[in-house]
């Protein structure tokens, strides 16, 4: 086996009877970053939410594997446990439960051993103050009344605290402002050197921060091509017609 | 959470109990001489003697409600229950002197620490009376009253017979008329004018005899300017016959006053609950009502609260869980009888397989009333196809001027907010829990943090085996 974090094989996913994705193949090793960018629809959110387990995609051929296991031995929580993590391009909205909260039980989720209060405390701090985050945060709902960069800057937040070995964010950079964007490539720069990431994008502005090992055009569920970052610069001008036969 | 607040809380919830210690015990059945042997046994004045066989024989010729659950309600077995039981002759004052089967229940409760910590006072109901009783010494030296309303009776004679029944007559439904003539128990607290208690007055309730039936009476007088936060909390272990437990619960909010009463009840999956609760609020005065319902078969309550005085406020909190085979028939009533008069109230129900809830409402606003504003919102939450949720409001209002607002919702958890925490390596159950937890977190963070602890760790226990 590979040292992968993740080989998708020629991965077919449909959602009811509808075939989204359509023969795409991905390897991400330790420290990589692939950029995704792709039209409106063209199945890159489906990617992201198939590959952390969301029940309405159904995988109808290929194979996926997660540190050398295939990923349907795993169910959702699972995924997460073992270090795969989803920065929601829409997260919802989770009434009445506190971030503060929330954080704690997630961090203890994922850890192998119960996160002490002190240090906990130590570690949301650090992480808060390098997104620029008050403290009021903490005993709000989570997402609930939150802005569209509010939400993406918690996403964030949990991706420090989480600390994955897979790291999936769907157009976290949309919706911030030039500071936020900043804060948040800055996130990625400083998450362990070993985390994979597959970051979803419309924009170049997020790319020009955070350096892509690869980027991949995605037109109608599949990869129509691979580059490096120049590749992104060509896509941000030309758009996607040229690739189209 | 603090994890004092969890080892305070301990495993209350589970339905353990102790081997019956009864000293005196009556035959099953309601009879006119059981009711005057209650009396005699308890040395009673005659006044409430009297005012017990009246209450007797209403409640013989009152027919059932015919609304609520009446299947479940004719269901009710009246001769097969115990109407009083005496576990431990005399109340305590001191802890060590509790019997110790006894005192094992409570400590598992967490009582005596709880006591330390947080509370202004514990009274501890066992059976039909209070076998323990402390209050701080603080609140003794401000002139508060804080017995079980069998003592009460004894020592203030004159202060129950002024206000005992004015709220909620014997003749008021079938189940006050039950209750006042069997009751036993309970807590009687008067607040002198201009005291305000500081920390939560508490008192645990258990049903631990076979077929027991628990009618336990509270009566609250908060004098002028004064407040009072009171709270109970029940639980019962799990037996295979039906208990019966039908309390009534009386607040007094004079001139400027404020009471809040705060509940959370989790009886076992057999037992009636049919509680009246009322307060009334004078000029200015508040009365809340927070109350929670996990468990029992059927429970029909509706805290009440009669708007007396111009200027007085109402607040009605309540949550209510329904599992399978129970159901949670409860709500709130708010009299607007002077002008000014304001209302809230908020109402969350989760249903859960195949349980059923009900919000039963009634507004009414007097003529005289002008200017009286109140707001009511429903929440319904329901876990799966097969549970069930109703809303019966009614609203009777005679004066034009009133503002009134009525919201009701019904929402079921979304497959989004399961997958988003999920992706957060919660399983499907905690998940739903924290879904469930922060669903009737407006009520839980009403509540002594205790009880909030407790309340969330039901709930999560609760979701457990709910995945199919
Ligand atoms: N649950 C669903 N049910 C039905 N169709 C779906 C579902 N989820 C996605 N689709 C469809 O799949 C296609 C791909 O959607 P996807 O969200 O993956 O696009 P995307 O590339 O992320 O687009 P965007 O850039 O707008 O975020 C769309 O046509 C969308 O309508
Ligand atoms: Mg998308």
């Amino acid at each position: 086996m590979s040292d992968a974090i993740l080989e998708i094989k020629n991965l077919y996913v449909a959602v009811e009877d509808k075939e989204i994705i359509k023969g795409l193949d991905l390897t991400i090793r330790p420290g990589e970053i692939h950029a995704i960018m792709g039209r409106n629809g063209a199945g890159k959110s489906t990617l992201a939410h198939v590959l952390m387990g969301h029940p309405d995609f159904e995988i109808t051929g290929g194979t996926i594997h997660y540190l050398g296991k295939s990923i349907d031995e795993y169910d959702v929580f699972e995924r997460a446990r073992a270090g795969m993590f989803l920065s929601f391009q829409y997260p919802p909205s989770i009434p009445g439960v506190q971030v503060g909260n929330f954080l704690k039980k997630s961090v203890n989720n994922v850890r192998d051993e119960p996160v002490k209060a002190r240090q906990f405390r130590g570690e949301l701090n650090a992480a808060m103050s390098k997104l620029d985050m008050d403290k009021s945060f903490l005993s709000r709902y989570v997402n609930d009344g939150f802005s569209g960069g509010e939400k993406k800057r918690l996403e964030m937040l949990q991706m420090m605290l989480l600390k994955p070995n897979l790291a999936l964010l769907d157009e976290t950079d949309s919706g911030l402002d030039i500071d936020a964007l900043r804060l948040v490539a800055k996130g990625i720069r400083e998450t362990e050197s070993t985390t994979g990431f597959l970051v979803i994008t419309h924009y170049q502005r997020l790319l020009d921060l955070v350096k892509p090992t690869f980027v991949h055009a995605m037109i109608d569920g599949k990869f129509v091509k691979t580059g490096g970052p120049e590749l992104a610069l060509k896509l941000e001008e030309r758009g996607y017609d040229w690739l189209e036969a | 959470m603090s994890d004092e607040a969890m080892n305070a809380v301990g495993d209350y919830r589970y339905g353990f109990h102790d081997p019956e210690n009864a000293t005196i015990r009556f035959d099953k059945g309601l009879s006119e001489k059981v009711v005057r042997d209650i009396s005699k046994l308890k040395d009673e004045p005659e006044w409430m003697t009297e005012m017990r066989v009246k209450a007797y024989h209403h409640f013989v010729s009152r027919p059932m409600p015919d609304w609520g659950n009446c299947n479940m309600l004719e269901s009710i077995d009246f001769d097969n229950v115990t109407y009083f039981l005496r576990s431990s002759n005399r109340t305590e004052n001191d802890w060590d002197e509790v019997p110790d089967d006894i005192k094992n229940t409570f400590n598992r409760l967490g009582i005596p620490e709880a006591e330390q910590k947080w509370l202004g006072g514990v009274t501890a109901q066992y059976e039909s009376e209070a076998v323990y009783h402390s209050i701080r010494e603080d609140l003794e030296e401000q002139g508060v009253i804080f017995l079980d309303m069998d003592s009460g009776l004894k020592e203030h004679p004159e202060l129950v017979k002024k206000f005992f029944g004015t709220v909620i007559p014997y003749a008021d439904n079938k189940f006050s008329a039950l209750n006042t003539a069997v009751w036993s128990g309970g807590s009687f607290i008067y607040v002198p004018k201009g005291v305000h208690v500081e920390m939560p007055v508490q008192a645990y309730f258990r049903i631990n005899a076979k077929n027991m039936g628990q009618f336990e009476r509270t009566l609250i007088i908060v004098d002028e300017g004064s407040s009072l936060h009171y709270v109970e909390g029940c639980t019962a272990p799990t037996y295979s016959t039906d208990s019966l437990h039908s309390a009534v619960v009386e607040l007094i909010a004079m001139k400027d006053a404020k009471i809040r009463y705060s509940t959370v009840q989790n009886w076992s999956a057999n037992v009636y609950n049919l509680v009246t609760k009322r307060g009334v609020a004078h000029e200015n005065a508040v009365v809340e009502w927070v109350d929670g319902n996990i468990g029992s078969k059927l429970t029909m309550k509706y805290p009440a609260v009669v708007l007396k005085g111009e200027g007085a406020h109402a607040e009605v909190i309540s949550v209510a869980y329904a599992g399978e085979g129970q159901h949670q028939d409860a709500g709130a009533k708010v009299h607007h009888l002077a002008p000014n008069t304001t209302s809230n109230i908020l109402s969350k129900s989760i249903s859960k397989n195949g349980g059923r809830s009900s919000y039963r409402g009634l507004l009414k606003v007097n003529p005289m009333a002008h200017g009286c504003r109140s707001k009511v919102v429903c929440d319904a939450l329901m876990l799966d196809e097969d549970s069930r949720s109703d809303t019966y409001p009614t609203m009777e209002v005679s004066n034009s001027t009133a503002d009134l607002e009525h919201e009701a919702s019904v929402s079921k958890i979304s497959g989004n907010q399961l997958f988003y925490l999920m992706s957060r390596g919660f399983s499907e159950e905690e998940a739903m829990g924290l879904i469930v937890n922060g669903f009737f977190e407006p009520f839980t963070r009403e509540l002594p943090m205790e009880y909030a602890v407790e309340l969330n760790k039901l709930l999560e226990l609760e979701m457990e085996g709910s995945i199919g």
